[in-house]
């Protein structure tokens, strides 16, 4: 089979790219291994929300039209969504097609499917940056009387051994998950390490109205002092419950919740604790604070003062004196490790040279220039601080598609045409 | 975020642009970044020992320090030694108070900020019953160490207290103290 680009993957990005190449008359199909918005379907808890209010949501094309921009949506609302907004753009979707493999050929890329395989110009690969659990070294060092899962394969308390638990990681999934244990009645561990702490609320309006309003999340990736790091950032410590409370440590504290450093070890029957778990909430509460300083300068500068609450500045994260370095696993009555500790892209079926040290595909801001007509869409920070967001991925796709469009233009100018014939 | 412009430019000593070029340069090739830091130690008498540090090994190649420098070490006279030297636990929070200070300094440059002066002072709690095998249920290190910095610069008390934040997270004396690390010990 034959077309101009192949997408690989179903979700809000894949979906976001087929939308800009139908508007720019691109022939393409978007490939899936699932179901559209396969990912909310299998890889996320019974309970989630979206901690994106309902109206961050903005597609090309398509957007909220309910009655509680607001509130957060269900996973059922939010699956229900994204299959909306396939069909209500007819993308050219073929589900339950798993992409095996993907190589260059002399005039383009060939799409090995496990239905058939595909010959195309271009590829824009929007398999999803969250394919996998990214598990610390000491996950292999877990004794095998302790169950483990991951923060993906985690559904309710209900699927949990009786017995404490040790959440390990503190972003949106673990802080989530953990409150979740704690109120159901376990006894919930957590190991804190690196997050990003911000309130649901603010002055009245929702933290994330005010990060865009401010133009936080639209910032560039050309314009960001180190990209490394601000692609490497923690998720947003943030829930979408329906009663918009915060979620933070100190709120999972007052629960009960045990806050201890970051799990760095495990040997001889016990958990090796990080120290360093003062300097990682001062450091979440310091960049909170100054988020919310730039906040604050942004409102004084674009808003009349009674559309907004007057500024506050929220407690600072509560840390015990002395937070445990060690936990005898025995006397702790932990049974099973949740690991909320991050996620991975899985391109096991790539066979292009892509890819750097750490398995991650190179790339300028989506365009993998090591293989021209080879683009990535829905990284962190892969062109503007929203790019991974259901809201952020269409400015991206705008941006790749454009320059796909350019792309096979030069591709098809004359003197190529004529090369192409005589290779063939 | 990068703090407001001075007239002046900013000089805390640190050349920034030489360590974010070996940053991305070490980041490409992971090989070059596997060091190997190394100290000898040769008894003198009683509790007294002299260690000394000169070679490493990094950027793929054998390095040496431009002297060798040694360091005593021995127990004050309430234990019975003679004080040669510092203990060697005072080394380790020596160790940590320079390897923080360093951060400071390199984040202030990295971040615009003057520093007029920095000082600390470092404490670290222990029952000496731990090594004095007279408990076995205290342990033989710290119980806790503190570390209490002086600050003049040109920022505000955030960007200080974030300096010294952000230099903990970069410290690898902060990471050896605060994580365990294997270590094996053998006989020759
Ligand atoms: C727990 C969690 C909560 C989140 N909450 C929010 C939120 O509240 N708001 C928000 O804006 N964002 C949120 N995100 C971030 C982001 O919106 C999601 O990760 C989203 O799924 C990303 O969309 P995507 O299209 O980039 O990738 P995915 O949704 O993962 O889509 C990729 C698709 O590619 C398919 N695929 C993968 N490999 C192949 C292959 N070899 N062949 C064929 N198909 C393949 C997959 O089946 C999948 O359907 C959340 C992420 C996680 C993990």
């Amino acid at each position: 089979m034959r077309t101009t680009a192949v997408v690989i993957g179903g979700g809000q990005a894949g979906l976001a790219m087929s939308w800009w190449l139908s508007k720019r008359s691109i022939d393409h199909v978007v490939l899936e291994r699932g179901q559209i918005a396969n990912s909310w379907r299998t890889e996320r808890w019974d309970s989630l929300r979206l901690l994106t209010p309902n109206w961050q949501s903005r597609l090309p094309g398509y957007r909220y039209q309910g009655g509680d921009p607001d509130g957060f949506r269900t996973m059922p609302e939010t699956i229900e969504f994204i299959q909306g907004y396939a069909k209500s753009i007819s993308a050219p979707v073929r589900t339950h097609t798993s992409v095996t493999s993907l190589r260059r050929t002399d005039d383009g890329y060939q799409v090995v499917t496990d239905s058939g395989s595909w010959q195309c110009d271009a590829v824009v690969v929007a398999s999803g940056a969250c394919n996998m659990a990214n598990l610390p070294a000491v996950a292999e060092t877990v004794p095998k009387e302790i169950n483990t899962l991951t923060s993906m394969q985690y559904r309710n308390p209900g699927q949990i051994e009786d017995g404490a638990v040790l959440v390990v990681g503190a972003s949106a999934s673990g802080t989530q998950i953990a409150d979740e244990l704690q109120r159901a009645g376990r006894a919930v561990t957590l190991a804190v390490g690196e997050h990003v702490r911000l309130p649901r609320t603010y002055r009245g309006k929702d933290i994330l109205w005010w990060m865009d309003a401010a133009g936080v999340f639209d910032e560039d990736y050309k314009n960001v002092d180190d990209i490394v790091r601000a692609r490497n950032l923690p998720s947003m410590q943030l829930a979408g419950y329906p009663d918009h409370r915060m979620l933070d440590l100190n709120s999972l504290n007052s629960i009960g919740v045990r806050l201890v450093g970051r799990l760095a070890g495990i040997n001889q029957g016990k958990f090796q604790l990080s120290g360093s778990l003062r300097n990682v909430c001062a450091l979440a509460d310091l960049k909170m604070n100054r988020l919310l300083n730039a906040i604050d300068e942004w409102a004084n500068e674009n808003l009349v003062s009674d559309q907004v609450d007057p500024p506050h500045r929220f407690e600072a994260t509560k840390v015990e004196a002395s937070p445990p370095l060690l936990a005898d696993i025995t006397s702790s009555g932990i049974k099973t490790i949740i690991w909320a500790t991050g996620f991975r892209p899985d391109y096991s079926w790539l066979d292009i040279p892509v890819r750097d040290h750490k398995g991650f595909i190179r790339h300028d801001g989506g365009v993998v220039t090591d293989s021209p007509g080879m683009y990535l869409i829905g990284m962190p920070f892969l062109r503007r601080r929203k790019s991974t967001l259901i809201d952020g991925v269409g400015d991206d796709a705008r941006d790749l598609s454009a320059h796909l469009g350019r792309w096979l233009r030069g591709q098809r100018r004359p003197k190529h045409r004529r090369l192409h014939a005589v290779n063939h | 975020m990068t703090t407001a412009t001075t007239e002046h430019p900013v000089d805390n000593g640190v050349n920034v642009e030489a360590l974010l070029s070996a940053r991305e340069a070490l980041s490409a090739s992971p090989d070059a970044a596997k060091f190997k830091w190394r100290a000898s130690v040769k008894w003198i008498n009683g509790t007294h020992s002299r260690s000394t540090v000169g070679g490493f090994y990094g950027l793929g190649e054998e390095q040496k320090h431009k002297t060798t420098f040694s360091f005593d070490a021995d127990h004050p006279e309430i234990f019975a030694s003679e004080d040669h030297g510092a203990t060697p636990v005072e080394l380790v929070l020596a160790g940590l108070a320079s390897c923080l200070t360093a951060g400071v300094a390199a984040v202030a440059q990295n971040r615009n900020i003057q520093l007029r002066s920095v000082s600390a002072t470092l404490e670290g709690g222990m029952d000496v019953r731990g090594i004095l095998g007279a408990d076995s249920d205290v342990r033989n290190g710290f119980d806790g160490i503190k570390v209490t910095y002086k600050i003049d610069a040109d920022a505000s008390r955030d960007d200080i207290e974030a300096l010294v934040a952000q230099s903990q997270k970069r410290s690898a004396v902060y990471d050896i103290i605060t994580n365990p690390t294997n270590v094996t010990v053998e006989v020759e």
